[in-house]
């Protein structure tokens, strides 16, 4: 057994949320410096220069990406032969009420779905966790904003409306999304699974490398084939219309009930920020 | 491009075309959706409504020797309905994100308003072109509370505009 001291997971948990807040990662950034090179009208062009821009003075003026600096979402991977002494759910928990205090971010959470009484540090954050094998922690670490999540939707469709069934789903809510989730965006979709592990599926697939590709190759194929369709639809930066909708898709998916094909689609805005960590 | 100052007049609203960039200085109001909720129950506020901006904004705290924190906007169909008697009060601008309701933009032309947007997810940008921010209103609600903003050269684009033009839809 190795012990790992709480206090390491709260420091690195505040530590990431303060750092994917200010600063994009460049394979992002990359990705938007493609598209504005691709977009041919003046207002879409614009927009994405102000998106890299923005990057730039986040990064060097001390001042967060966006206002909007989410709700935290951790994927905690804990190996068996990891021993802690006390509640890592709470060293977490502490993680990002230290690291939103400390970063000048915006303290997002409310308690109650009706009083909307503000919790004041952010806290708590979502956690899911996965038993694994091995004597390390692994983190991964999101910030969530609200635009995008609110765009996101689970449906459960029938299994013979298959793959085109799919495609005019993700189709349909990122056509009626229009600028609302901050485009260009990432998609996340999840297929499979039930209810809510098709959401979690959805989810993990936004934390996914930006050039990755699914190893299945039907599934590969279908992030190939609506990445090109996304963009087809002209929604553009912000709604305004153009090329770029969307920097990626990913899928996960999961085996399912016999009756059942669940598809999720979590929308991410272009400030995508998340970091995984080691301990 | 145009240049606007604040207050706005019926005249400015009348310049405003869809798509068009506009750069705001002046004085413009921050409000969100409990703000909203709260705001259109007053009967006196400690402002003039008349000519106004709102920037549907909620701000991350202000650290020392800065104005204010990353300032981008936030969705406004939140706002649709509750914009609707600020209009009628007098409101002229709103700044946000993304497309709103139908029923909206038909109000908004009704009370020669505007709808603008400016760039989600810039907030360190935009921040940059506020050059102070003073709590008027409602300071328990935190982020979502009511803010003066004194703004120079506020890069917006007119979304939409009282010709029925939407640079959601026929741009």
């Amino acid at each position: 057994m190795r012990t790992i001291d709480l206090n390491k997971v709260t420091d690195i948990v505040k530590e990431s949320v303060i750092k994917i807040n200010y600063e994009l990662d460049n394979s992002l950034i990359a990705l938007i410096q493609k598209a504005k090179a691709n977009e041919t009208k003046e207002i879409s062009k614009s927009i994405l220069s102000d998106i890299l821009e923005n990057s730039n003075i986040a990064k060097e003026g001390n001042i967060p990406l966006c206002q909007d600096t989410g709700i935290v979402v951790v994927f905690l991977e804990v190996g068996t032969d990891v021993k802690v002494n006390g509640d890592i759910y709470e060293a977490i928990n502490q993680g990002v009420r230290l690291g939103y205090d400390q970063g000048y971010l915006r303290k997002s959470v409310v308690n109650h779905p009706f009083n909307r009484e503000n919790t004041k540090d952010n806290s708590p954050a979502i956690i899911h966790t996965k038993l694994v094998s091995g004597d390390k922690i692994k983190l991964h670490i999101a910030a969530k904003g609200g635009g995008s999540e609110n765009m996101s939707t689970v449906v459960m469709l029938t299994p013979t409306e298959g793959i085109e069934g799919v495609k005019k789903l993700v189709l349909d809510t990122i056509f009626n999304a229009g600028g609302k989730p901050c485009p260009p965006i990432i998609v996340g979709i999840g297929i499979g699974g039930n209810f809510e592990k098709s959401a979690i599926l959805a989810k993990e697939a936004l934390l996914r490398e930006l050039d990755d590709s699914s190893k299945d190759q039907t599934i590969k194929q279908l992030e190939d084939e609506l990445y090109i369709d996304i963009n087809k639809l002209g929604v553009g930066p912000m709604g305004v219309g153009g090329e770029t909708t969307c920097l990626a898709v990913k899928i996960n998916y999961f085996p399912m009930h016999i009756a059942s094909l669940p598809v999720a689609i979590n929308i991410q805005c272009h400030s995508a920020r998340h970091i995984e960590v080691i301990l | 491009m145009i240049t606007l100052n604040t207050p706005i007049s019926d005249d400015d609203i009348k310049l405003l075309r869809s798509g068009e960039k506009v750069l705001l200085s002046g004085t413009m109001y921050t409000a969100r959706d409990q703000a909203h909720l709260r705001l259109i129950n007053e009967k006196e506020l400690p402002f003039e409504l008349n000519g106004s901006v709102i920037y549907y904004v909620g701000p991350t705290p202000k650290r020392e020797g800065f104005s204010i924190g990353a300032s981008g906007p936030t969705s406004s169909y939140r706002m649709d309905k509750l914009a609707v008697p600020l209009m009628e009060r007098g409101l002229k601008i709103m700044i946000g994100k993304g497309d709103r309701s139908e029923e909206f933009r038909h109000e908004m032309i009704k009370n020669n308003s505007c709808y603008l947007i400016a760039t989600g997810g810039t907030g360190a940008l935009l921040s940059s072109k506020i050059t102070s921010s003073e709590l008027i209103l409602y300071e328990d609600l935190g982020a979502e509370a009511v803010y003066k903003l004194e703004v120079k050269d506020f890069p917006c684009f007119v979304a939409y505009d009282i010709y029925g033009k939407n640079i959601f839809k026929d741009n």
